[in-house]
C-alpha cells in the first residue's frame, strides 16, 4: 500500500518536488547524529535512571539490573543535597535571566549609537566571551578579589593595614532605602543584582551581540515617524524599541536560560555522581529531573513572552 | 504685540539651553556607564597582566599598585616552558581550527536544506534542531562516554575504545552534534531564508544542479553568517572543557585543560611551593593562552559585528 502511494507520487512528482527531495541528502547529516547521539542518549538516559548500573572494566561493557523507582526515591528523600542544589540552581536562573536581559538590552541601546573608540569597547563587551573556559574563568575571580584590594591587598590585610576605612560602607546605603519605604524583598533583589554584577556582565557578552543586531534590524523609518509625531525618547523606546527587539528576547531568553542550566550546580552533581562516586542511576535521575525542570521553565516563559510579542511583517 | 514676540524668543532659548544642559549631562551618565562596567570587565585582566610581570619582590611590597617596580618576563617564559607552549597551542589551534571548518561546512550545508527545500516532516525536524539547542549536553553525556568508550558503529565493527583521543568530537562535529551545532544550524537557516529566490532560479535556469548552486552561489553569499558562525565556534570550541573532560582528550591537545594542573606542575618540578607566586605562573599562562584567540577575535571583529546585523542570529 505505502509502496503504491509512494509510486504514485514518483510519477507525479514536478521538477520541483524531485528537487526538494533533494533537501534530505542536505540534512542527512545532522539526522544521522541527531538519531545515533541524541534520540538513542535520550532513551538510554531514562533506561538508566529506572537501573541499577554496573560498569565491567574487563570487557568494558556494563550490567543493567532493573531498580524501578528506587534511584527516584533516593534523590528525592535520601539524597543530602540534591533538593536544596536543586532549588537554588533554579533559583539562580530566575533571579539571572530578567537582570541580564535588561542590562544587555541597555548596553547594546547605548553601543547601537555611534561615538568615538565604539569598536574597541565593543571588543571590551565581548572579552567575557573569549574566556569563558573554566580554569580561566577560576582564576579571573581571584584576580577580581585581588583587584579589589590592590594586587598586595591580601599582604596588606595580613600586615594590619586598615582597609575598612577606605571601604565604602553598602550597610548605611541599605538602611537609608530601607527607611525610604522601599519593600524589603524588592530591596534584596536589587543588593543580590548589584552583588552579581560582575557575573551578569560576565554572562550578557552574546546577549549583547544579539541585541545590538537587533537594533541595527529596526527600519529607521518607525524613528522618523515617531519624531515628526512628537514622541519623547521615552515614548519612542517604550513604542518602537521595545516591540520591535521582543522577538529577539525570547532568543536571548531561551539563551540565557540554557547557558545558566549548563554552568549551574546541578549539573555539576549530576557530572560528579557519575565519574567521581560511579553511580551512574543517581545521575541520570539528577540530569533528568533538571533537564525537565528547565525545559518546563523555558515552555511556561517563552509562551509568557510570546503571547506579549509583536511580530513585524 | 513686540513684548509678546521677546518673550517668545527668550523661551525659545532657555528651552535649547536647557536641552543642551540635559544632553550634556546625558552623556555624562551614558560615558560614566560605559566606562564603569568596562572597568568591571577589564580589571580582573589588567590585574592578571600586572601580577605576571611583576617580580617576586613586587609581589610582597605593599607599595606596589598597577605599576610593578622590577618588571620582568621571567614568569612568562616559565610558564610557556613548562606548557610546552608552542607544541601545544599548534596542536589545540589545529584542532580547533579543523572543527570550526567542519561544522561550518555541515551546519551550513543542514541549515540550507531546511531554508530551502520543502519536504516531509520538515517542521517536526526543525523541531529537534530546537530541541538539540535546548537540551544541554550535560544531560546526555552518560550515554555519549559509553558510545564512544565502546564505539561497535551499532554492532557493525568490532568495538573500538576511542577514549583519550580526539575521534569522538570529530565524529559528532561531522554529524552535527558538535558543540553547540544547534545554534549555528539555526543561524544558518535564518540566514539562508532571508536571501532572495531569485538568485537560485537563476542559477537553476542556467543548469545548475543543487550542490553547485549551494557551494558556488549561496554559501559565497552568506558571509555574514560564515563570519559570525567562524568566531563563535572558534571561541566556544576553543574554550570548551566539557567535551574534552567528557572524553578525557589529552592535555597536549587542549590547551584550556592544561591550564588546571600548571600550579601543580610548577610546584612539582620546579619546586616553587609558594601559592603566590605559583599564581603568578599561572597568571602569565592564561594571557598566553588568550594572545592567539584574542587575536583571531579582533582580526575578524570588524567583519563580525557587522555580520551579526545581517546574519541570521537576528530572528
Amino acid at each position: 500500500m505505502a509502496e503504491g502511494a509512494e509510486k504514485k507520487v514518483k510519477k507525479k512528482a514536478t521538477l520541483l518536488q524531485r528537487r526538494d527531495r533533494k533537501g534530505y541528502l542536505f540534512i542527512l547529516p545532522w539526522l544521522v547524529g541527531f538519531i545515533v547521539f541524541y534520540v538513542r542518549s535520550i532513551i538510554q538516559t531514562i533506561q538508566f535512571s529506572f537501573n541499577t548500573l554496573t560498569m565491567d572494566a574487563g570487557v568494558g561493557g556494563y550490567a543493567l539490573s532493573w531498580a524501578g523507582l528506587e534511584n527516584y526515591r533516593y534523590a528525592f528523600t535520601v539524597h543530602p543535597t540534591f533538593k536544596q542544589i536543586l532549588t537554588t540552581s533554579v533559583m539562580d536562573m530566575v533571579i539571572d535571566v530578567p537582570l541580564i536581559i535588561f542590562f544587555s538590552l541597555f548596553m547594546a541601546m547605548l553601543l547601537n549609537k555611534e561615538f568615538k573608540g565604539r569598536g574597541l569597547v565593543r571588543a571590551i563587551f565581548f572579552l567575557p566571551v573569549l574566556m569563558n573556559a573554566g580554569a580561566i574563568t577560576a582564576a579571573l575571580d581571584l584576580s577580581a578579589t585581588m583587584m579589589n584590594g590592590g594586587v598586595s591587598g591580601e599582604v596588606a590585610e595580613t600586615a594590619g593595614a586598615a582597609s575598612d576605612a577606605v571601604a565604602f560602607s553598602l550597610d548605611y546605603l541599605i538602611d537609608m532605602f530601607v527607611s525610604i519605604g522601599i519593600p524589603a524583598k524588592l530591596l534584596d533583589y536589587m543588593v543580590s543584582a548589584v552583588e552579581r554584577i560582575n557575573d551578569i556582565i560576565r554572562a550578557s557578552g552574546v546577549q549583547i551581540v544579539i541585541f545590538i543586531a537587533a537594533l541595527q534590524s529596526i527600519p529607521s523609518s518607525l524613528y522618523e515617524v515617531a519624531k515628526i509625531e512628537g514622541a519623547t525618547t521615552y515614548e519612542t523606546f517604550w513604542k518602537v524599541t521595545f516591540p520591535m527587539v521582543m522577538p529577539h528576547i525570547i532568543t536571548n531568553v531561551v539563551y540565557t536560560i540554557v547557558d545558566s542550566y549548563s554552568t549551574s550546580d546541578v549539573v555539576e552533581l549530576a557530572s560528579s555522581t557519575a565519574f567521581t562516586n560511579f553511580n551512574y542511576g543517581l545521575s541520570a535521575v539528577f540530569s533528568l529531573v533538571s533537564a525537565v525542570v528547565t525545559c518546563a521553565i523555558l515552555v511556561v516563559v517563552v509562551n509568557f513572552i510570546q503571547k506579549r510579542t509583536f511580530y513585524y511583517t | 504685540m513686540k513684548v509678546k514676540r521677546e518673550i517668545f524668543t527668550n523661551e525659545l532659548d532657555r528651552k535649547v539651553f536647557l536641552g543642551q544642559v540635559t544632553e550634556f549631562f546625558v552623556t555624562l551618565l551614558k560615558v560614566a556607564i560605559l566606562v564603569g562596567v568596562s572597568y568591571v570587565i577589564i580589571s580582573p585582566i589588567i590585574g592578571m597582566i600586572v601580577s605576571s610581570i611583576a617580580s617576586t619582590e613586587d609581589i610582597y611590597n605593599p607599595m606596589m599598585f598597577i605599576l610593578p617596580e622590577n618588571p620582568s618576563l621571567e614568569k612568562y617564559s616559565l610558564a610557556a616552558l613548562r606548557l610546552d607552549y608552542v607544541k601545544t597551542m599548534g596542536r589545540d589551534l589545529l584542532y580547533t581550527i579543523t572543527l570550526t571548518i567542519i561544522q561550518l561546512l555541515v551546519c551550513s550545508m543542514v541549515g540550507y536544506g531546511f531554508a530551502r527545500f520543502n519536504f516531509r516532516f520538515k517542521n517536526l525536524l526543525f523541531a529537534c534542531v530546537v530541541i538539540m539547542i535546548v537540551i544541554p549536553p550535560h544531560t546526555i553525556m552518560l550515554p555519549l562516554y559509553m558510545t564512544f568508550k565502546n564505539f561497535d558503529l551499532f554492532g557493525l565493527i568490532p568495538s573500538i575504545n576511542m577514549m583519550s583521543t580526539v575521534k569522538p568530537v570529530y565524529i559528532m562535529t561531522a554529524l552535527g552534534c558538535g558543540v553547540r551545532s544547534g545554534l549555528y544550524i539555526y543561524i544558518f537557516n535564518q540566514f539562508f531564508r532571508g536571501l532572495p529566490k531569485e538568485i537560485e532560479e537563476a542559477a537553476f535556469v542556467d543548469g545548475a544542479g543543487v550542490w553547485y548552486t549551494y557551494f558556488r552561489i549561496m554559501l559565497v553569499n552568506a558571509m555574514p553568517s560564515v563570519i559570525t558562525v567562524t568566531v563563535f565556534s572558534l571561541v566556544w570550541q576553543f574554550n570548551d572543557v566539557f567535551y574534552a573532560n567528557l572524553f578525557l582528550i589529552s592535555e597536549d591537545v587542549v590547551i584550556s585543560k592544561k591550564i588546571g594542573s600548571l600550579a601543580a606542575v610548577i610546584a612539582n618540578q620546579d619546586k616553587i611551593l609558594n601559592v603566590k607566586i605559583q599564581e603568578q605562573y599561572v597568571n602569565a599562562g592564561i594571557i598566553l593562552i588568550l594572545l592567539p584567540i584574542v587575536m583571531i577575535y579582533l582580526l575578524l571583529q570588524k567583519q563580525f559585528m557587522e555580520g551579526a546585523e545581517r546574519s541570521g542570529i537576528v530572528g
